[in-house]
């Protein structure tokens, strides 16, 4: 019976801008009994996913060689579990590509088995 | 060399980069100065993803949301590496570049120069000026595009956007983020930012706390923080010590209005809804009008100012009847600070306090808006249709919604 106490967070959507307050409510087992306060389905899958394994897209700069510029940003396309953040990181940091690249070039497909492709967010010319 | 043109727009920035595009687009030649050898400003630095929402309605980077805009660009003259020396009032602009100090004649001129981040050096805190202080935005530059790391054990002082961004960035670095020190009873960025910066990484923030001094012998060594009373003065007994070899600072932006120094400015340029500045002929939009939460926002108000200047030029709007938008009870920063009441408006609102929920009105026309959980660093949007222009001042103000059933 101890287990089925209702569990309630409050949570900042930050699946865009406006930064909704989302109420979830659920149980222990993370059955989601209810949300309120998004104000787009957005806002309810992150809070149910936010219960149970919160993703984030990750950002941040691979080397190029060969460049206009020293690095070149990258984005995982879609959010991934935050707990791979440091594994992905070590994976980055040891990575190198070479010049030119385009914004949108996929560098890493199907990036820690995520489903998510790491990609270029800034065109880089060759020197 | 002499150049002769309708719209010269000054910064390639967000705002510049909307103006340009827009006044193009209306029909007349426009001359972009860039003193960069690349468009973006800032936002070439920016790779943290949540840019462009509502502009381009797609989620990107700074550097994305920079090829997006720039992509438009394509048949506008672009000067890169451009400085302006002046810009005369008889609508003449001085510039100087490689080749030498040329002058434009113009029509009309947009100012989209942006902001500047106030130092360390501006705050009253004692101690030697040693290395290891930076700016956000510079170590966000060292870290993004020079591939330097500024450090390896840090303490962020002020929470707003960008030093938020930049605790999840030197974290994700390597570089260990001690604490974020915020001088204000709540953080000075976004929400969202809060929650995906600090939270997400457990770095700690200390609201109500600022840095009473920095040690160190050449290279920082010791950042002493302490908690403020209401009068932002430190409270004895709370000092908290952080043997760090980085302080980054987020202390505020300054809207940057230079070379123009004979508009109306307070600190950044003072505009009507038309993006029009004092002197009939100069419009400027984005951060060096007002310091705005979203590059949208700095998007959507460079291509008014683009379209504006473009109607300018062509002698199709002169100036507008100017009614003057006051600042109610409650109310930290409106801006545009004047309305032609011919055209449509956009009014962004800081409150000045925390509500709960708040009823933002706009007298004595009949606007009401209702704000959950206002507060000031989250600004807030109001449309307004054209107006009776009769009207000779209307103003702003924020009140406490309180529940009738509570």
């Amino acid at each position: 019976m101890s287990s089925s106490q209702n569990l309630v967070k409050e949570l900042t959507c930050v699946r865009c801008p406006l930064g909704c307050k989302v109420k979830i409510e659920y149980t222990e087992e993370l059955e989601v009994l209810n949300v309120s306060g998004n104000k787009c389905p957005r806002g309810r899958e992150y809070a149910i996913q936010e219960i149970s394994d919160p993703h984030r897209i990750l950002v941040t700069s691979v080397k190029v060689k060969k460049g206009k510029y020293l690095l070149a940003s990258v984005k995982t396309t879609d959010a991934i579990p935050l707990r791979l953040f440091d594994e992905a990181m070590k994976i980055i940091e040891k990575l190198e590509i070479e010049a030119p690249v385009k914004r949108g070039d996929i560098i890493i497909k199907n990036f820690l088995e995520t489903g998510t492709d790491l990609i270029v967010t800034r065109s880089v010319e060759r020197l | 060399m002499k150049y002769k043109t309708d719209v010269v727009v000054i910064g390639g920035g967000a705002a510049g980069m909307a103006a340009a595009y827009r006044a193009k687009k209306e029909g007349v030649d426009v001359i972009l100065l860039e003193r960069d050898e690349d468009t973006g400003g800032v936002l070439n630095q920016c790779i943290h993803n949540g840019f462009g929402l509502q502009y381009f309605r797609k989620d990107l980077t700074g550097p994305e949301f920079k090829e997006y805009a720039k992509e438009r660009l394509e048949d506008i003259e672009i000067l890169f590496g451009t400085y302006v020396l002046e810009v005369r009032k008889d609508r003449t602009i001085v510039f100087v570049d490689k080749r030498g100090i040329h002058e434009i004649e113009t029509k009309a001129l947009v100012m989209a120069t942006g902001a500047r981040e106030r130092h360390f050096n501006s705050l009253p805190v004692p101690g030697k000026r040693i290395t290891g202080v930076f700016t956000a935005g510079l170590a966000q530059r060292f870290i993004n595009l020079e591939n330097l790391k500024p450090g390896s054990k840090a303490v962020i002082l002020g929470s707003g956007d960008i030093g938020l961004i930049m605790a999840r960035r030197l974290t994700l670095e390597g570089i260990k983020v001690e604490a974020v020190l915020e001088i204000m009873p709540y953080p000075g960025g976004l929400e969202r930012n809060v929650q995906q910066c600090l939270k997400d990484f457990d770095i700690p923030l200390y609201l109500s706390h600022t840095v009473t001094a920095i040690e160190g012998d050449r290279r920082l060594e010791k950042v002493i923080a302490a908690q403020v009373d209401y009068k932002w003065d430190p409270i004895p007994g709370t000092e908290k010590e952080f043997e760090v070899d980085t302080l980054i600072t987020s202390v505020g932006l300054i809207p940057q209005t230079k070379p123009v120094d004979f508009v109306e400015t307070d600190p950044g340029f003072l505009v009507s809804n038309t993006n029009q500045t004092s002197e009939d002929w100069i419009f400027a939009a984005g951060n060096c009008t007002v310091i705005f939460d979203l590059v949208d926002y700095v998007a959507k108000e460079g291509e008014k100012a683009g379209k504006y200047a473009a109607l300018y030029a062509r002698g199709e709007y002169k100036k507008g009847k100017k009614v003057k938008v006051r600042k109610g009870d409650n109310i930290g920063i409106v801006h545009p600070v004047y309305i032609d009441p011919t055209q449509e408006s956009t009014l962004y609102i800081r409150v000045s306090r925390v509500f709960d929920r708040a009823s933002i009105k706009v007298l004595p026309l009949d606007v009401e808006v209702i704000e959950d959980e206002a507060r000031p660093p989250e600004m807030i949007v109001v449309k307004l249709k054209p107006f009776d222009e009769n009207i000779d001042e209307i103003e702003v103000m924020a009140d406490e919604l309180i529940s009738k059933l509570g």
